[in-house]
């Protein structure tokens, strides 16, 4: 590489990389090093905040032993888990129908999919907080394992759909002609190759429910009952009274299991993430 | 021969079709469809959370329009959407750009950046709230002791600044998705384009221009647009960050129709301010529906 060509790549390349870097994670070093920080430094202006000198863990023992924190988390899991659950036995079949067979209305339905994808749900939140107590679900996580799938299958059966064009059909019907069902056919051809395609369907689902915010706040309103995001911002806020070092920590422990689950998935997530944007 | 016909009615594609979408589709009537017409219902009357109201026509929609403060906030929404979804376009796709150079550690480096995008948004909302908050901001405090301000700047509790506080967080959390989504569209332009192109003498921005811009305008087009539906939206950021304040001068629709509709308990009203956003939602959506067919078809 020529003098000149070195200088270009270090304006053009890295000094821009590095700055965007910087902005897109010092929050996160921000958030770290305030939940290592005792109250003394926290609260102390002679300091330089930008390290820690003494890191404890105090914040966390209070986040876990003061707070109701690890509720908060099982609640949070088992509506993740699911509501993913429910949007992928939704979505997968109804994606293979979108893709493979023709049938009366299926262009209505095939609209209908990809309006209500659309549809954000800070339109729809306040009647939903009458519908879920018309069937006595109101205050209790439940409301949210019924409620996500209305935003997540939708968004399964986009993917899959699309997913399930890119398999060549004459597999399924090699297996016709040797006898099997149509629905045979889908269940041990089609839906063993979709595979890749399901898992990143169902990350996606994990980490939209994982960081859902509006009806957690809405729906669910017993604190022994809330998800993660509202029983920290809410437990953790005192009108204008903000316990900093918790609140980081709760912020840390609360992000800590998407990203660990991203991180094992990242490709089918940057998959699932384009195909969204690109075929839907 | 009872169980022959039923398998032999099962395994037409009519009906099997019609059993594969049927629960979604019952789904999607019970808990959107019904919904909406709840909501409709309840935007044309005085309902509250203590009297079930009665029906007052357009009367909730008239009253907002005379109403300021719901004015500010159709005006905040729009600078909010417009604002953000400009800055993510182009910090988006110069990060694109640059991530599709031969960069070493370039996994890690893609992963690191879609951080802000997974990150549950008010969570990482609080961490911002904590860099901008009056009393002892981290940002202040790099700006004093680097002698570009005297006492810092009140991110959040001067109007105009609090605007661009929630802007510059709604960007934050969304130059990830454009990044990726960009990136995915640059890997799909042949490089033999560029070869070429290079033979003609074209230079770096000639080639940016008429080859890179024309191969990524559909996905970029439809990146941008469901990004601003999004941001147009958006509940989370501003409630994390300044609850509509100061003097409402950061609610958006969705903030302000949670304000009245749940906090205050006026529903009727509430349910009108949120469907507010229907018309630029819609157009929005047929104009993505539209492209993602022809997308769907080239």
């Amino acid at each position: 590489m020529t003098r000149r060509a070195g200088i270009e790549r270090a304006l053009f390349v890295y000094a821009p990389l590095g700055f965007a870097l910087v902005f897109l994670l010092g929050p996160f070093y921000w958030m770290v090093i305030t939940a290592l920080k005792p109250n003394s430094e926290l609260y102390n202006a002679a300091r330089s905040p930008l390290y820690v000198a003494t890191p404890t863990l105090e914040h966390f023992v209070f986040l876990f032993t003061k707070t109701s924190f690890l509720e908060w988390t099982k609640n949070t899991m088992i509506v993740a888990t699911g509501a993913t659950a429910v949007a992928l036995l939704l979505g997968v079949p109804a994606g293979y129908a979108l893709a493979r067979f023709r049938f009366r209305g299926a262009g209505l339905v095939g609209t209908g999919v990809v309006v209500t994808y659309l549809v954000p749900t800070s339109l729809l939140f306040i009647p939903m907080v009458q519908v879920m107590s018309t069937i006595g679900l109101v205050d209790s996580y439940w409301a949210l394992v019924v409620v996500y799938p209305t935003f997540l299958a939708p968004f399964v059966t986009w993917l899959m759909a699309g997913y399930f064009r890119t398999i060549p059909g004459e597999l399924e019907e090699c297996a016709r002609i040797d006898g099997a069902s149509r629905l045979g056919a889908l269940w041990r051809i089609a839906i063993p190759l979709a595979r890749p395609g399901i898992v990143s369907a169902g990350i996606f689902a994990f980490t939209l429910s994982w960081n859902e915010f509006i009806y957690a706040l809405t729906l669910v309103t017993a604190s022994s009952e809330r998800t993660i995001p509202v029983g920290v911002l809410v437990q953790l806020t005192r009108a204008d009274f903000y316990f900093w070092g918790p609140l980081m920590a709760g912020a840390l422990a609360g992000s800590i299991p998407v990203a660990l689950i991203y991180s094992f998935f990242v490709d089918q997530y940057a998959a699932g993430l384009t195909a969204g944007a690109v075929k839907g | 021969m009872a169980r022959l016909s039923v398998r032999r009615w099962l395994d037409q594609e009519q009906t099997l079709a019609w059993l594969l979408v049927g629960p979604l589709v019952l789904l999607l009537l019970g808990l959107v469809a019904y919904p909406f017409g709840v909501a409709v219902m309840y935007a044309l009357s005085d309902r509250t959370l203590a009297e079930p109201g009665r029906f007052v026509g357009l009367a909730n929609v008239w009253n907002l329009w005379d109403n300021q403060i719901y004015r500010q906030t159709l005006w905040n929404t729009i600078v909010y959407t417009i604002g953000a979804t400009i800055l993510k376009l182009g910090a988006g796709l110069g990060l694109a750009l640059v991530l599709n150079e031969k960069l070493p550690l370039k996994r890690l480096i893609r992963s690191a950046v879609l951080l802000p995008w997974i990150v549950p948004t008010v969570l990482s909302a609080m961490a911002w709230l904590w860099l901008l908050t009056p009393n002892f901001s981290v940002l202040n405090w790099m700006l004093v002791h680097a002698g570009l301000s005297q006492r810092g700047l009140p991110w959040l509790t001067s109007p105009a600044l609090a605007m661009f506080s929630v802007i510059l967080v709604n960007t934050w959390r969304g130059i990830p998705f454009f990044a990726i989504t960009l990136l995915a569209g640059l890997q799909t332009i042949p490089g033999e384009l560029y070869e070429a192109s290079a033979i003609d003498g074209a230079g770096a921005w000639h080639r940016f221009r008429y080859v890179t811009l024309p191969l990524l305008q559909p996905i970029l087009l439809i990146t941008l647009v469901l990004s601003m539906i999004w941001t147009f939206s958006d509940f989370q950021v501003v409630y994390g960050l300044t609850q509509g304040g100061p003097m409402n001068s950061t609610h958006v629709l969705a903030t302000l129709s949670y304000q009245v509709g749940l906090a205050s308990g006026n529903i009727g009203e509430g349910a009108a301010i949120s469907l507010t956003m229907l018309p630029l939602l819609l157009i929005l959506i047929v104009w993505q529906i539209r492209h993602l067919r022809r997308g769907a078809t080239a």
